[in-house]
């Protein structure tokens, strides 16, 4: 079974910037992460760029500690340029990319002869199943087939390497960890 | 799912069908209110219980709950019909409805896991100005909620015509307000937690049932699936043509073009329908995201199979004509299939399947439109009135300012099921005599035009700005109303809505051909003639890794 690390249902975490309450007050008050701070941003951007959020640190205590502690956006940027995580993007982006144009070009092919070259599709091959009907079932095998050949790919070639550069964010970003 | 029950429909809707039916129907829906009331009892009110039900459900569970939700009554009755009335041109419609969960599984389900909370705009929002991006993404999802909740609860009065008999027109009103009543009441007393289990009770009698016609059909031509398709063609009176493309979207360009357009908007749709997103958020992780789609392709897969059986087993077994003479749209195959397969219309079995039937059937239905209500309430509460009130206030200093906006944000959605309720089964008072099929089409041309592009742009284009989202959202969202108000369906037709006027000026029923592409363009555009944001990489850095690795998921 699935691992169930979720934290118990109703708990909040004020620490998360991501956690985004609508209404909440907390952009308000200047006196939270980065995407909280967006709103006071925004009103900066759309007056005057000299306003923009990177000019106002005092307006982030997403690292209330040290001075020097690295701030929710710099550990953002150094994973994303990390290799681990550039593999396991280069790794997700190998399979799915090359997976969607394969399977939206095999249906797209599908749908178009169905309307363009009928006389093809309707050609028998064993019995009464003609081109058509085989195309069909087909298109429910590759689904069945990319499926699988997906959940194991990740199963196998992304997950660990996942999990582990989602604890070591967590722990930079501090206070995100459950 | 329009058109008028005919004689032989209500001939087989005898006083014993309707009894049982009924009754059956009656104790699915005790069960499911008894499971709101479990739900309910246990309940603390938080926004995480109730749009996401804790997020504690295994991916089984949930796996059977997506395929609960996707799988409605137009997929049960109205692909098995189109099957047995058009052959292999209703086919098309179960293959398009399963690919396209190969591009949820790829590239939405995880990654819209790990950076939402709720919603779809929570995933747009995050790297945006948040109150525009919010407001488009919450005003889309509500109309593509809305469009899908018109079709299915159109589609439950004509059900109730069509298996009871009942063919006056206020049996299908109160037929419409009744579900509606029961939706807005799952919803608000049960939230996320109540909606999914009566999506998983729903997916397994869905199931069961159409294993047991299927086990049926196949018996009956001694699991010879070459038998069954020769006899189906046979009886069809198209002979070979029946088990080729042609009979439905063959004819004029415009017929063609809209069949594309169809297929296009099948294929795209489904990973921009808001209630199917908000069910990735019940599972705890996005690795149980993932299986829990794989679950659910599973399903949804052999039931659409189930289907294609089903649809060649009418034709075969009753012919195609019975079926036409049944219900014009093909509706009533499926029912009368099961008459026929329990022992015809005198027999105790035939009444029995026959009421089994009509019983899954409304279940679908319901708990479909639970889980719509529920998504389009998030919108509303969490996206629209938190943005919007958000731009309107000044501080506060409240003590917890958090967990008293969360609590406020759950009533605002209590009150905004009710809302949507009451717009819903107006629309669908006012909406009866439309095409069932037409509006679930139109509901995917509209999601896949206004809530995909936006999405696919926020996980994978790092230049992607705040004016590309909007565009993006209501590039795709207009144009297809638009071009709907503008098609043969709304004027300009003998079956159209208002035949007497003609405003046509589209030639295609579905807009989806022109509009999705439009929502890609117009994001592409709004992006490439905005300035980013200054933090804009930042933002990006932190949308990719969270997407990627889960890190600080909610």
């Amino acid at each position: 079974m699935e691992k169930r690390d979720g934290r118990p249902a109703g708990a909040v975490r004020l620490d998360d910037p991501w956690y985004d309450t609508p209404a909440s007050g907390r952009g308000d008050q200047g006196a939270a992460g980065w995407a909280d701070a967006d709103d006071t941003a925004d009103a900066a951007v759309q007056d005057g760029p000299d306003l923009s959020w990177p000019s106002l640190p005092a307006q982030r205590t997403d690292a209330p500690g040290e001075p020097g502690e690295p701030t929710h956006a710099e550990v953002y940027l150094t994973v994303q340029r990390s290799a681990a995580f550039q593999e396991v993007r280069r790794r997700y982006r190998s399979f799915v990319l090359p997976a969607t144009a394969l399977f939206l070009t095999w249906y797209l092919a599908y749908v178009i002869a169905a309307v363009t070259a009928p006389g093809l599709m309707a050609r028998q091959v064993i019995g009464p199943l003609n081109v058509a009907m085989f195309a069909g079932l087909g298109q429910f095998v590759t689904t069945f087939v990319l499926t699988w050949a997906y959940a194991r790919h990740a199963r196998l070639r992304r997950d660990r390497a996942a999990l582990d550069l989602r604890w070591e964010t967590q722990e930079m970003t501090g206070g995100n960890v459950r | 799912m329009t058109g008028r029950p005919s004689a032989l429909a209500a001939s087989a809707a005898t006083d014993d069908h309707q009894i049982l039916t009924l009754v059956l129907f009656s104790a699915f829906v005790a069960a499911t209110l008894a499971v709101t009331a479990w739900a309910g009892r246990r309940r603390h009110g938080s926004a995480e219980e109730f749009y996401a039900g804790g997020r504690l459900f295994s991916p089984m569970e949930n796996g059977f709950a997506i395929a609960g939700d996707y799988m409605s009554a137009a997929s049960f009755l109205g692909i098995s019909g189109l099957i047995a009335l058009f052959g292999y041109d209703g086919l098309l419609y179960s293959v398009g409805f399963l690919v396209a969960w190969l591009l949820v599984l790829f590239l939405v389900a995880e990654l819209v896991r790990n950076c939402g909370r709720f919603t779809l705009a929570d995933v747009v929002a995050a790297r945006m100005r948040r109150r525009p991006v919010r407001i488009a993404a919450g005003v889309s999802s509500v109309t593509v909620s809305v469009l899908y909740l018109v079709a299915q609860m159109v589609g439950a009065g004509s059900l109730v015509a069509l298996l009871l008999g009942g063919t006056s027109q206020v049996a299908r009103t109160w037929t419409v307000v009744g579900v509606g009543a029961l939706m807005v009441f799952y919803v608000i007393c049960g939230g996320m937690r109540a909606t999914t289990w009566i999506q998983i009770i729903k997916a397994v009698l869905l199931m069961g049932g159409a294993i047991a016609l299927t086990v049926l059909v196949l018996l009956r031509f001694h699991g010879d699936l070459g038998t069954l398709l020769t006899t189906a063609a046979q009886r069809s009176g198209h002979g070979t043509d029946f088990l080729a493309p042609g009979l439905k979207y063959g004819g004029s360009w415009t017929a063609q073009l809209d069949f594309l357009s169809l297929g296009l908007a099948l294929v795209l749709g489904t990973a921009g329908l808001p209630h199917i997103l908000s069910r990735f958020y019940t599972v705890p992780t996005a690795r149980a995201a993932r299986r829990s789609v794989v679950w659910s392709i599973g399903l949804i897969g052999g039931f659409y199979l189930m289907t294609i059986v089903l649809g060649f087993g009418a034709a075969a077994v009753l012919g195609t004509d019975a079926v036409r003479a049944a219900n014009p749209a093909g509706n009533t195959a499926v029912p009368l299939l099961a008459l026929d397969l329990g022992g015809g219309p005198d027999s105790t079995g035939g009444t029995i399947l026959f009421a089994v039937v009509a019983a899954v059937a409304f279940a679908t239905i319901l708990a479909v439109v639970a889980g719509i209500t529920l998504a389009s309430s998030a919108s509303v509460a969490h996206d629209l009135y938190g943005a919007l009130r958000r731009g309107g206030r000044a501080g506060r200093g409240a003590a917890s300012p958090e967990r008293g906006a969360a609590f406020r944000e759950v009533a605002v959605a209590r009150i905004a099921a009710i809302c949507v309720g009451a717009v819903a089964i107006a629309l669908a008072l006012l909406a009866q005599e439309l095409n069932v099929a037409f509006l679930v089409g139109l509901a995917f041309a509209v999601a896949a035009s206004a809530n995909l592009p936006v999405l696919l742009y926020s996980l994978f284009w790092r230049r992607f700005t705040t004016r590309g989202a909007v565009w993006s959202v209501y590039g795709g969202l207009l144009p297809a109303i638009a071009l709907v108000v503008l098609s043969p369906v709304v004027s300009g037709s003998p079956t159209a809505l208002f035949p007497g006027a003609d405003f046509q000026l589209f030639p295609l029923e579905n807009p989806g051909l022109v509009s999705i592409p439009l929502g890609f363009a117009l994001g592409w555009l709004g992006t490439v003639t905005s300035r980013q944001a200054p933090d804009a990489a930042a933002r990006h850095a932190e949308t990719e890794v969270r997407a990627l690795t889960g890190a600080g998921a909610a």
